[in-house]
């Protein structure tokens, strides 16, 4: 397979796990980062770390300015109308529980809560909790034969109750994007806001919230080639004003007193405690990084990839799909085969993929399966990852069958 | 301690293998060794929670030794429990909760198997037998 990839080398993790006989193929779970992300950390950590929008010393003040370069840097990505409308998380699940807080008194009783059937439990668990707490209902789109989101159905399901809609653009499970137009012009029809959860599609298309059109957007730095405990939520301007402070303390506080407080504006007065400034710094780094690649070589790597590893996995016998994975990952079972002993000689040859309910338990239920495995793939893939992934799967199976 | 005589046989017969084939071989002939428990028995009361595998665990007798039959929907999962029983079945109570399981496991070339990023839940099958012991 002559599938090579221009930008390993600028990945030590990828290269590190191949010197060890590890081929990764679960960067969905989360991604290897390129050197200028690492250098970016050593660079923040060793030339003086200092909190931000707190003190006037020259350490503090720099840290604020990158911080917030970060911020802007972030904006023009997304493609934002200015750097106000981006705060900064833990991650995905944090930003989507800040909006299930933070939206809590913009719902009442009977109001409804629109999300899909493949949703990651990120996406799923904060509403279903808010709707058990303020007597909502979640209604959930069903998928159709191919485990795309029903339209048919969509149009029914989403109507002048439906206050909220959030749906993921790239299922975990399925590898399929969403059909946003869509349903993002449904729900704005009927007066909802919108989330879109970019967790994985954020990694394979530059988002554009404002072609997308949606009030919120959320993913994560660390499965875009990038360090943990940083995520962000867009909220665009117009649809923030419903949010209210749901995390309390240092510096969201506009002025305090023993018994009452007022709260800074968007986006610091969501940034309770101090925030993961090397994160921060090195999601910077990363979208540097990725600015600096040719889109279009990119996508046309994943894609062929892609056809290469879906190639492969029709080829043996007994693999059957979930749905029909156009990007990105591919889940799949085997015919009388259990999914931890494929995962158990999978392991055993040094082939990483995810096995399990991949955190969308309802969705594999619904699927009829307890479990399913994983491949999932990264701009640093190439084609030997992939012949070594099927030479195990065929080892794998022999033994097992 | 003296190790119970199918322990010496499973680490006789672990330490030999060449490598991860033949060691999945093993695992599963061993699996197929596991007393087998009833229908009636795969039951919710004796589910192990904590594997994303389906195990039974059956505690048979406590005193003056334990006694487990277990089994699992997985194959390879089977074959774990196995050399986990022979190793854990006739102790007493008191032996169960001291016994270096993690030793037991590397001594066979199987210790991985027993980290706690593994869902296949082998560690929470060590937590119910000793909850079962007392």
């Amino acid at each position: 397979m002559q599938l090579t990839s221009p930008w390993r080398a600028d990945f030590p993790g990828i290269l590190a796990l191949a010197a060890e006989g590890q081929t990764y193929l679960d960067s969905a779970a989360t991604s290897q980062k390129p050197q200028a992300v690492l250098d970016a950390l050593q660079a923040y950590y060793t030339g003086g770390a200092a909190n931000v929008h707190r003190a006037q010393h020259l350490p503090g003040d720099r840290a604020t300015r990158a911080f917030e370069a970060v911020r802007s840097q972030v904006a023009g990505w997304l493609n934002a109308a200015g750097s106000q409308e981006i705060i900064f998380t833990r991650g995905t699940t944090e930003a989507i529980n800040l909006l299930a807080y933070g939206l809590e008194n913009h719902f009442q009783a009977g109001d409804e809560i629109v999300i899909s059937a493949l949703e990651h439990h990120a996406n799923l668990l904060p509403w279903q909790q808010l709707a058990r707490r303020r007597g909502l209902t979640l209604v959930v789109l069903p998928l159709d034969e191919h485990g795309q989101i029903d339209l048919t159905q969509a149009r029914q399901l989403i109507g002048p109750r439906t206050r909220l809609l959030a749906v993921s653009q790239l299922s975990n499970v399925l590898g399929a994007w969403a059909p946003l137009d869509e349903l993002l012009s449904l729900g704005r029809q009927h007066g909802a806001l919108t989330l879109v959860d970019g967790a994985q599609g954020a990694v394979h298309q530059r988002p554009d919230v404002q072609a997308l059109n949606c009030d919120f957007y959320v993913f994560s730095a660390h499965k875009l080639y990038s360090a943990e405990g940083c995520g962000v939520l867009y909220a665009r301007s117009a649809a923030a004003q419903h949010l209210q402070p749901w995390q309390f303390g240092g510096e969201m506080v506009l002025d305090c007193d023993y018994q009452q407080a007022r709260f800074r504006p968007l986006p610091l007065g969501f940034e309770a405690g101090t925030p993961a400034i090397g994160s921060v710094l090195a999601l910077g780094a990363a979208l540097d990084y990725l600015s600096c690649l040719d889109p279009v070589a990119v996508s046309t790597h994943e894609q062929a990839l892609h056809d290469a590893l879906l190639a492969g996995l029709t080829q043996i016998h007994g693999l059957r799909l979930l749905g029909s994975p156009q990007l990105a990952l591919a889940s799949f079972t085997v015919d009388g085969v259990h999914g931890s002993d494929l995962a158990h000689l999978l392991s055993e040859q040094g082939v990483c993929v995810r096995t399990g309910h991949h955190c969308a338990m309802p969705l594999l239920k619904q699927l009829g399966l307890s479990g399913a495995t994983r491949v999932s793939l990264g701009l640093y893939n190439d084609g030997g990852d992939l012949q070594r992934l099927f030479t195990a799967l065929d080892q794998a199976l022999e033994l097992l069958r | 301690m003296s190790l119970p005589a199918a322990a010496m046989q499973a680490r006789e017969a672990f330490t030999a293998c060449a490598g991860w084939e033949q060691r999945a071989r093993l695992l599963m002939q061993w699996g197929e060794r596991l007393e087998p428990l009833q229908e009636a028995e795969r039951n919710e009361h004796n589910r192990v929670q904590g594997c994303e595998s389906l195990v039974w665990l059956v505690a048979d007798q406590r005193t003056p030794a334990m006694a487990f039959r277990a089994t699992s929907d997985a194959r390879l999962l089977r074959g774990l429990l196995a050399v986990l029983l022979v190793r854990v079945n006739g102790l007493s109570a008191a032996e169960l909760a001291t016994l270096d399981l993690p030793a037991w496991f590397n001594e066979l070339g199987l210790g991985r198997q027993l980290s706690p990023s593994r869902s296949n839940g082998l560690n929470a099958v060590l937590q119910r037998m000793i909850a079962l012991a007392d």
